[in-house]
C-alpha cells in the first residue's frame, strides 16, 4: 500500500459522511421539548387534582419513566429515538430507556445472571457519575458554608 | 494436489465443484432488492426459538438444510463441515451443527467467515480428503447486537458509516470435480491494521485488507480486475467500497462496474435504513449461495472473485483504545472447465 497510516485515516475520514446535524439537532430540539411539554402538562393536571408542587413533580417523573418503560417494552421508545436522537436520550425517558431495554434484552439468561447483571450496563455509569458528581458538590458547600462564602 | 503459489494463493488442480447451495435468511432481507433469490425466508426474526443465539443457530440448520437437499444428499454423505459465526466460541455454528454427527470445523474471521471457509473447503474437496465438505456460515441481527452493541430496544442513533449486521446465513456444499461451478485458486489474506479505531466504520477498518490480498491474488494469478466478470466484496458496504475503489486508483486501476460488494447488494440502502450496507458472516454468504452461485450455475456469470472481508476487532480491545485488525480472503470461482 502506498498510503501511510495518517494518509489513510484521512482518506477515509474524507469518504465516511458525517452525521446529518441539520436534521438531527432540530429533531432532538422539538421531541426533547414535546416530552417536556407532555411533563409540564401532567404536572399541571397533578396539581389542578390537588397535589402539592413537590408531590407534583415527583407523580410527573413516575409517570414519564412509566411511559417511557411501556413504549420501550413495545419496541416504540427505539424508533422514535431514531429520529430523536438526544431529544429523547437527555429527557428523564432516556434514563427510562436505558434501564429497561437491558432487562427486557438480557431475561433470557434468567434473573440474575442477566437481568439482575445488566440492568445497569448502560445508565450505571450514568448513575456512578452523577452520584460522584453529587459528592463532589456536597464538599465544595460544606467548605463555602464553613468560610461563610455562602 | 492444489498447488502454492505464493503470497497465500492455493491454485487448485482438479477444479472442485460446488456440488450444491442453500440459503436462509430474515424478514428484511427478503424484502429486499435479492429476496427472490433466497430458498427460506422467515417473517419471524425468533424463527421460532426461544433466544437470538437459538434462532441463530436454526437459521444455519435451514441453510445446511436446503443446500443438502437441492443436492440430494443428507447428513450421512457429508464428511467435513467448516462453519463459523459472530458469536463468542461461535456458539450459532457449535449448538446449531451439535446434532449433525459431521466432523467439524469451527472458524471465526469475522464477516470473512464464508471466503476462509469456502477456500478450506475447496482445498479440501480438491484433494480428495472426504467426498463432500460443507462451509457455513451465519449472522443473526439480534444476536449480534446484544453481543457487539446495545439491546434492541434501546433508543440510540446509529452512526451513518454503521453497518447493518444482516439476519441470513448460507451454505455451499464441495465435491469432486463433476459440475459448474468450480473453485480456480483461493488467496487466503493476512491480518492488515490501517489504525482505524471507530467500530462503527468497519468499512474503511476492512477496505486496505481487501486490496491487499486482491492484489495478492492478481500477482499469484497473473490477472487484473479486466479478467473477472465480477469482483465481490464482503462486506465493506459504501465507505469501504468507496475506499477500495480509491486505494486501486492510486495504483491506475479502475476497479469499474464489475466491482460490487455484497454488503450494497442484499439490502436497499436508502429504503431500508441500513445506513453504509449490510454486514455479518452471513451477508457475503446469502448473497453468494443465493444470488451468484446460481448465476453461474446458469452461465450468466464466469469468473468471479469473492472476497470475504473480516474485521477482527474486539469491543473490549477497542475500549482498551486499540485499532482494529481486518482481514480477507479471496476465492475464485469460475464456470470454466479449463483446468
Amino acid at each position: 500500500m502506498k498510503l501511510t497510516k495518517n494518509e489513510y485515516g484521512r482518506l477515509a475520514k474524507l469518504r465516511s459522511p458525517n452525521s446529518k446535524i441539520y436534521r438531527n439537532v432540530p429533531m432532538a430540539f422539538l421531541v426533547g421539548g414535546l416530552i417536556c411539554v407532555v411533563g409540564q402538562v401532567l404536572t399541571e393536571l397533578y396539581k389542578a387534582a390537588g397535589a402539592e408542587e413537590e408531590l407534583a413533580g415527583t407523580l410527573t417523573s413516575v409517570s414519564l419513566v412509566a411511559l417511557s418503560a411501556v413504549l420501550t417494552g413495545m419496541g416504540l421508545y427505539s424508533r422514535l429515538a431514531k429520529y430523536a436522537g438526544a431529544g429523547t436520550l437527555v429527557p428523564i425517558t432516556g434514563f427510562a430507556n436505558a434501564v429497561v431495554s437491558p432487562a427486557l434484552e438480557f431475561r433470557t439468561e434468567g434473573y440474575v445472571p442477566g437481568v439482575g447483571a445488566k440492568i445497569f450496563t448502560i445508565a450505571g455509569p450514568v448513575i456512578v457519575y452523577g452520584l460522584a458528581a453529587s459528592a463532589v458538590y456536597g464538599v465544595i458547600l460544606f467548605i463555602a458554608q464553613m468560610s461563610g462564602a455562602v | 494436489m492444489s498447488v502454492y503459489t505464493k503470497n497465500g494463493t492455493v491454485i487448485m488442480e482438479n477444479l472442485p465443484s460446488v456440488v450444491s447451495f442453500g440459503t436462509a435468511v430474515g424478514r428484511m432481507e427478503g424484502e429486499g432488492p435479492l429476496g427472490s433469490c433466497f430458498d427460506y425466508v422467515d417473517d419471524s426474526p425468533d424463527f421460532g426459538e426461544s433466544t437470538w443465539e437459538k434462532a441463530e443457530s436454526r437459521l444455519q440448520q435451514l441453510a445446511f438444510g436446503q443446500a443438502l437437499s437441492k443436492g440430494g444428499l443428507s447428513e450421512s454423505d457429508i464428511d467435513f463441515m467448516f462453519a463459523g459465526d459472530l458469536l463468542n466460541q461461535c456458539a450459532a455454528s457449535g449448538y446449531g451443527m451439535r446434532d449433525n454427527g459431521v466432523s467439524f470445523f469451527g472458524l471465526y474471521g469475522a464477516c470473512s467467515t464464508m471466503a476462509e471457509s469456502l477456500a478450506l473447503a475447496a482445498i479440501f474437496a480438491d484433494n480428495g480428503i472426504g467426498q463432500y465438505t460443507a462451509a457455513v456460515t451465519s449472522s443473526h441481527f439480534c444476536s449480534a447486537e446484544r453481543q457487539f452493541r446495545f439491546p434492541e430496544n434501546y433508543g440510540g442513533q446509529r452512526t451513518p458509516t454503521s453497518q447493518w449486521t444482516a439476519t441470513a446465513s448460507g451454505c455451499a456444499i464441495l465435491g469432486a470435480h463433476y459440475e459448474a461451478p468450480y473453485i480456480k485458486a483461493v488467496t487466503v489474506g493476512n491480518i492488515t491494521d490501517m489504525g482505524i479505531k471507530d467500530a462503527n466504520n468497519m468499512g474503511a477498518a476492512m477496505a486496505p485488507a481487501a486490496y491487499a490480498t486482491l492484489k495478492c491474488h492478481f500477482a499469484a494469478a497473473h490477472s487484473s480486475p479486466a479478467d473477472y466478470d465480477l469482483i465481490l466484496t464482503g462486506d465493506l458496504g459504501y465507505v469501504g467500497s468507496e475506499l477500495l475503489r480509491d486505494l486501486f486508483l492510486q495504483d491506475g486501476i479502475t476497479l469499474g462496474d464489475s466491482y460490487n460488494d455484497c454488503g450494497l447488494m442484499l439490502f436497499d440502502r436508502e429504503k431500508q435504513d441500513v445506513h453504509a450496507g449490510g454486514s455479518g458472516c452471513g451477508c457475503s454468504a446469502a448473497v453468494l449461495c443465493g444470488h451468484i452461485l446460481p448465476r453461474m450455475r446458469k452461465g450468466e456469470l464466469r469468473n468471479v472473485l469473492f472476497t470475504a472481508t473480516g474485521a477482527l476487532m474486539s469491543t473490549t480491545l477497542v475500549q482498551q483504545g486499540e485499532s482494529i485488525p481486518a482481514i480477507a480472503h479471496c476465492v475464485h470461482i469460475t464456470a470454466s472447465d479449463g483446468r
